[in-house]
């Protein structure tokens, strides 16, 4: 049934999205994807991209944008208009979602600096990767917020670099894209 | 059954397996392969341009004026960078054309080899979809894959690199015969429901009005036909974007002219005052919607298109119909029989009496002169001395393009060949080249401006090797006339650089060439003169020498709504248009 679309101009404020999108793993699929995004003025907060179904050449770039209503779905329509585009999924408009993110973070410090690191990894379920005598490599899960959380926690205690995925996320249920 | 040759030849293969039988190109280093399997083929006739750009507006004005799909061969780097333009143009535009481009060979893509650029990379942004064929394996799938991708749904340009050394690569080949895509799937069939609806709000609306576009000619003639029954079966009036000319007769009597900025004043308020708008094939263009606040803002909006992002992109609409518009309207047609045969023009009277008022205006009016030739007449003649030949129009791009698209009229779809989204400034000389080779005993004219005309000048040459007989008809100004314009509306009458300081002598340009020129610049010679550019089986250059300073009007100034327009007695224009309207274009 169709959708009449009043409800696009009701809200003039900026949402966080988080998009899904199947596409086929071609040479310059990711190219066509970002120089959308920059060609029409659309944000990316966070996008990360790898190849899926290897059997299939299927990759799934999840992406995260801020947008207002009407901006959103015309991100949606716009990527789907890409030939080697699949399906556009907005997760976030369709309810709960799962969103996980991966950091791995050095943090360099001796003493009582080093024992409460080691505390508050423990604590935030960071597994220590690599090691030495005066430093750690976290590897660290979760919600971005948590991974947040830590990254700010580690600032006063010898914070020396961070890398972060960026955030990927799945529908939860049964349902698969 | 497949059958073992060169990458080269499968080009070609594919291209006779397309019926392609025009082909419009400029060889290179990169091409070489393909060239020669051209020389050894009789079924595709190869134009030989003067520069890629022409190939490309050719390849257009053939689409346009075919409904066929415009093909375009090229070589690699400058090659391809210079059909960059026309690819842009023919996006904008929707038409259908698929551009092959040589490309250095795949050892040396990356090593900046000479000729080489990157085609896809440079071509992503402005094609519909691009491929760099790595392999000759691949070559027949994306050949057959880009005449579908660039013809189906909402049509576009679709590029296809070939390195040199796929070209010279042995593999298979089989016509893959696509008509499907496993991710690009244009929906053609719009929602019943939805059709529905929008039938009922028809039935209802007391100040209807279709708004037609680009689409109903690229959907075919099916669509224009179903167009025209439907206007009939309803009684509403009808405008349509510069890009949608013809669909609807501009002599049937709901015709209300053209809309937009330079639209008429009947097209605009109707737009304005409506309570049911149908676009039909068209996207809310900002030349179109003007003020978009202000866009008319007491009607229930009706949009078709088979493009799902069109659909709220720049107007929010009530009712969006995804799908072709030919299936569309046939299925509106069916639904409005199946509930009345009787067409609304009785209860939508008063509307109509209020458009008639509007009409009365006669906002395509102009003052008339003995001594010297107003562009208007110039296209006025034209229109009067050509109505009753087998003609095509294609145009540049400025004032002259505006005028012919308010005082010719179209009355058949693919007769009117313009660059509308892009504006591109050259369009229209090598776009009539292309005209007339897909119809060459028609009268093809371009409807030119003096400076336009000159950044394709070259291919009068390809129109002379040719034997294409084209006429450019130049309204000459010896101004950028549209930057004239906006000079006086917006920046106090300082016109920088919009002046012609040195123009060349078009006749005997017109002669170098080996065409045929002629100048008038005496109202009285223009009618004898016109017939001689009819008459001659040559190309010609027409000088047509005009008010330098006209304006073309009536306009929507920038920043303000349809109802505001600037009507053709407004005395002075320069102090119309306020700040927030001064930055848009």
């Amino acid at each position: 049934m169709f959708k009449p679309s009043w409800d696009l101009e009701r809200s003039q404020s900026v949402e966080r999205h988080t998009l899904t999108v199947l596409v086929d793993n071609e040479p310059g699929v990711l190219a066509r994807v970002v120089g959308l995004f920059s060609a029409r003025g659309f944000n990316i907060d966070s996008l990360t991209v790898s190849e899926t179904e290897h059997d299939r050449h299927r990759s799934r770039i999840t992406i995260v944008t801020v947008a207002t209503p009407k901006v959103l779905s015309q991100i949606k329509l716009q990527l789907e208009r890409l030939i080697p585009v699949h399906r556009v999924h907005d997760l976030t408009a369709e309810g709960e979602s799962l969103e996980r993110e991966l950091a791995l973070i050095k943090v360099a410090g001796k003493g009582e600096n080093r024992v409460e690191t080691l505390r508050l990894a423990e604590a935030f379920r960071a597994n220590v990767v690599d090691a030495s005598i005066d430093s750690f490599v976290f590897e660290i899960t979760g919600r971005p917020s948590k991974v947040e959380q830590f990254i700010s926690l580690m600032q006063p205690l010898g914070l020396v670099e961070v890398v972060r995925t960026g955030l990927t996320a799945i529908s939860r249920g049964k349902e698969g894209m | 059954m497949a059958e073992q040759m060169t990458g080269a030849e499968m080009v070609i293969q594919a291209l006779v397996d397309q019926e392609v039988e025009h082909i419009f190109g400029y060889p290179g280093g990169a091409v070489l392969p393909i060239y020669d399997a051209i020389f050894q083929n009789d079924k595709v006739e190869h134009i030989l341009v003067r520069h890629e750009q022409g190939a490309t507006h050719a390849a257009e004005g053939y689409a346009r004026s075919t409904g066929k799909c415009g093909v375009v061969l090229v070589t690699s780097g400058p090659g391809a960078t210079n059909a960059v333009t026309g690819l842009t143009d023919a996006l904008l535009d929707s038409i259908p054309m698929v551009c092959i481009t040589g490309q250095v060979p795949t050892p040396l893509i990356g090593s900046d080899a000479f000729q080489e650029c990157d085609t896809v990379g440079i071509t992503r942004n402005c094609t519909k979809h691009n491929y760099l064929v790595k392999s000759v394996e691949d070559l027949p799938r994306i050949l057959h894959e880009a005449f579908y991708v660039a013809t189906s749904g909402r049509p576009g340009p679709v590029v296809i690199d070939i390195p040199k050394d796929v070209q010279f690569a042995l593999g298979n080949y089989a016509n893959p015969n696509i008509s499907s895509h496993p991710t690009y799937k244009p929906q053609m069939e719009g929602e019943l429901d939805a059709i529905k609806i929008a039938v009922d709000m028809m039935l209802k609306a007391e100040r209807p009005v279709f708004y037609t576009g680009g689409g109903v000619i690229n959907s075919g003639d099916d669509a224009t036909k179903s167009l025209r029954e439907m206007a009939e079966l309803t009684g509403f009036p009808v405008t349509s974007t510069l890009m949608g000319l013809g669909a609807y007769p501009a002599d049937g009597e709901q015709w209300l002219g053209m809309l937009g900025m330079h639209g008429t004043y009947e097209a605009n308020m109707a737009m304005h005052d409506c309570d049911l708008m149908i676009c039909v094939g068209a996207r809310f263009d900002d030349r179109i919607t003007g003020r978009i606040d202000a866009f008319s803002p007491n009607s229930r909006k009706i949009h078709i298109d088979i493009d799902p992002s069109s659909i709220n992109k720049n107007i929010v609409v009530d009712l969006p119909i995804v799908g072709d518009c030919g299936h569309v309207l046939e299925e509106m047609v069916r639904l409005w029989r199946a509930k009345t045969n009787a067409p609304r023009t009785e209860e939508i009277q008063p509307w109509l009496q209020q458009i008639d008022q509007w009409r009365a205006v006669k906002s395509l009016r102009y003052e008339k002169s003995d001594s010297v030739i107003k562009p208007q007449y110039a296209i006025e003649r034209l229109y009067e001395l050509t109505k009753d030949r087998d003609v095509y129009i294609t145009t540049e791009v400025g004032q002259h393009q505006m005028w012919a698209a308010q005082h010719f009229h179209f009355n058949q779809p693919n007769r009117w060949m313009t660059s509308g989204g892009l504006g591109t400034m050259g369009y229209g000389l090598p776009a009539s080249v292309g005209v007339q080779v897909a119809h060459r005993d028609a009268l093809v004219i371009d409807i030119a401006g003096e400076a336009s005309v000159q950044m394709t000048m070259q291919e009068m040459s390809t129109a002379v090797q040719y034997g294409l007989p084209i006429k450019i008809f130049i309204l000459n100004n010896e101004y950028m006339g549209m930057v004239r314009q906006w000079q006086e509306l917006l920046h106090g009458g300082r016109y920088s650089s919009s002046y012609s300081e040195s123009l060349p002598d078009f006749v005997m340009m017109a002669q170098a060439f080996g065409a045929h020129g002629i100048m008038c610049d005496d109202p009285k010679e223009l009618d004898d003169k016109i017939m001689e550019m009819i008459e001659i089986d040559k190309p010609v250059l027409f000088d047509c020498r005009v008010t330098k300073e006209e304006n073309c009007l009536p306009m929507i100034p920038s920043g303000k709504a349809h109802h505001e327009m600037i009507l053709p007695d407004t005395a002075d224009i320069g102090n119309i248009i306020d700040e927030k309207g001064k930055v848009l274009v």
